[in-house]
């Protein structure tokens, strides 16, 4: 049995990362995120794990010495929020590029542009239809609780290595900056120099040591070697969305109506569904925890018997555009959100469903 | 049980913190909590608050837009948040500052002078305290050894010395809270 602790998701995700044998942390500070940064410099794990801990200059900076440390075949991570993930958009397409994993965490704030650095789930499309430019994907979490936070980052590192993939904690400033329970786990050591040849000798350039030379890059000039490394990419995509789907349920047995929302607007939506469930609405609530891949099966499933679907998000409407391909017409999809770093209240959001869909399906 | 409080006021009275040892209480206790500071705008405007949730089941929504029960310790926070408690719910308020007395006759008022008493008590930093004493006077919902458990896990090692002054002040604002009459 763990620690039991009251932290921030902020300081979790810090924790998280010390504990599970990371090898290097770069990064810029940005509200909503910077207690990651904090926390980190306080807690000097370079002394007792010999993790790299860098403020680097800027976010380019930081995402570049991610694709050299990710090069090296280390566990390295960086994290952000909305305007500096932006500036890492470019250094994230080139490590999509090269096959290297990493772990990034987004904790999102309102934008566009600078915004406001209150909560926004926003960045929606930047996360999981790549971001940068080229066909490419990350895998994408999105934690609902702080204990998530902290489990997330593990997994993440997981996945990245599982699949030689980014992988994106994609959180925004509520679960950042809450406290709640959460229970630590016990410390993993980081992989030895043996144990990263092992893993990822075929590919990481951790010196030829009399085996052939191991190239990471992006490049590829020839037209026909680029398709059909985008081949092998759209293969590997096509694996994770048949492998890595992974969703939460509440109360969806009986349900008539469905609430579709990830992070904190899911924690939001549960309330929602016990406030519903009080009127004897017989409402449910399903949250997708890989945004992407996203559960495009199991909502296919729900929508069979389903009166009606809402997406509930604090953005225009990102995620709603992949619920209705995943629905694809076989039952009403409605979409409720705010913007600009509001943050819907549960009462508000029923109030949506009961006028947008539930009103209406008895109207017809 | 389910207690949805928030705790509003000027950045400095203590706010954060005596939500942080009010949640870590709770945690002691067993039960599950969630801790959300604003951390916006407001919070450069000089204000501070903090929703806290204590539970015997699952936390659902962090963020809430009524509450059970308002701790009030500046104006803006009392025109902010004297319509947030639900009907049936307590305010609790301090007087000191306080311009414009609330009205709601469907609500439990309290007030606790708790800037007065910890001017009495020679220490100014028990404010939070003396305020967590009256709230707990009138929630009883935590254990007063779970108290100082929270006491204990919140503050830091060095500051250890201070749970005596800390209990001290709590006690003096369960005894000091007294009811509201509307005028």
């Amino acid at each position: 049995m763990g620690e039991l602790k009251l932290m921030k998701g902020n300081e979790v995700i810090a924790e998280a990362a010390i504990r599970c044998g990371c090898d290097g942390y770069f990064g810029y500070p940005i509200t909503p995120q910077s207690e990651i940064m904090e926390y980190l410099a306080l807690r000097e794990p370079w002394k007792e794990t010999g993790m790299v801990f860098l403020q680097a200059e800027s976010e380019v900076a930081a995402i570049n010495m991610i694709y050299g440390g990710a090069s090296c075949g280390k566990r390295v991570m960086t994290t952000s929020s909305s305007p500096g993930m932006s500036l890492m958009m470019e250094g994230l397409s080139y490590i999509a590029g090269a096959e290297l994993p990493c772990v990034i965490v987004n904790i999102v704030r309102g934008g566009p542009g600078l915004g406001t650095i209150q909560p926004s789930q926003a960045d929606y499309n930047q996360a999981t239809k790549g971001g940068g430019h080229g066909d490419y994907q990350s895998i994408v979490l999105a934690p609902a609780t702080v204990q998530e936070m902290y489990d997330f980052v593990e997994l993440s590192f997981d996945l990245a290595f599982k699949y030689r993939i980014p992988a994106i904690i994609l959180s925004d400033g509520v679960i950042g900056q809450m406290m709640e329970k959460v229970t630590l786990g016990e410390f993993k050591p980081r992989w030895t120099a043996e144990q990263i040849e092992q893993m990822s000798g075929s590919w990481a350039t951790t010196g030829m040591k009399g085996r052939k030379m191991n190239v990471t890059t992006s490049l590829r000039l020839q037209s026909e070697d680029l398709e059909k490394h985008n081949n092998n990419l759209q293969a590997k995509y096509r694996t994770i969305e048949k492998e890595e789907v992974r969703f939460d349920e509440y109360m969806t047995d009986d349900a008539e109506y469905i609430l579709v929302a990830y992070g904190s607007s899911a924690r939001i939506c549960h309330k929602t569904v016990e406030l519903a469930r009080e009127k004897g609405l017989k409402v449910g609530l399903l949250r997708p925890i890989t945004v992407w891949p996203y559960p495009t099966k199991r909502l296919q499933e729900l929508a069979q018997k389903a009166k009606g679907m809402m997406a509930v998000e604090m953005s225009a409407g990102q995620m709603f555009i992949d619920l209705k391909l995943a629905v694809n017409g076989k039952t009403p999809v409605e979409y409720y959100g705010r913007m600009g770093g509001m943050v819907p209240s549960p009462s508000e959001v029923l109030g949506a469903l009961e006028k947008q869909l539930i009103g209406g399906a008895n109207n017809e | 049980m389910t207690e949805e409080i928030i705790i509003a006021g000027f950045g400095g009275q203590g706010v954060l913190s005596m939500g942080k040892i009010l949640a870590y209480s709770g945690v002691m206790q067993n039960q599950e909590v969630s801790w959300m500071p604003a951390y916006g705008p407001e919070m450069r405007g000089g204000t501070a608050n903090v929703t806290v949730i204590l539970s015997d089941e699952k936390v659902s929504s962090p963020i809430l837009h009524e509450y059970d029960t308002a701790i009030v310790l500046n104006q803006q926070s009392m025109n902010k948040f004297e319509k947030a408690v639900k009907p049936g719910g307590i305010l609790l308020f301090d007087p000191n500052g306080i311009t414009t007395p609330p009205t709601r006759t469907d609500i439990n008022i309290y007030k606790i002078e708790g800037t007065a008493e910890a001017a009495n008590m020679g220490n100014p930093k028990t404010f939070n305290m003396i305020i967590l004493g009256a709230y707990l006077k009138l929630k009883p919902i935590i254990k007063m050894e779970n108290v100082e458990k929270g006491l204990q896990n919140s503050l830091p090692e060095r500051h250890h010395k201070l749970i005596p002054l800390n209990l001290k002040a709590i006690d003096m604002g369960m005894e000091k809270v007294e009811k509201f009459s509307l005028q």
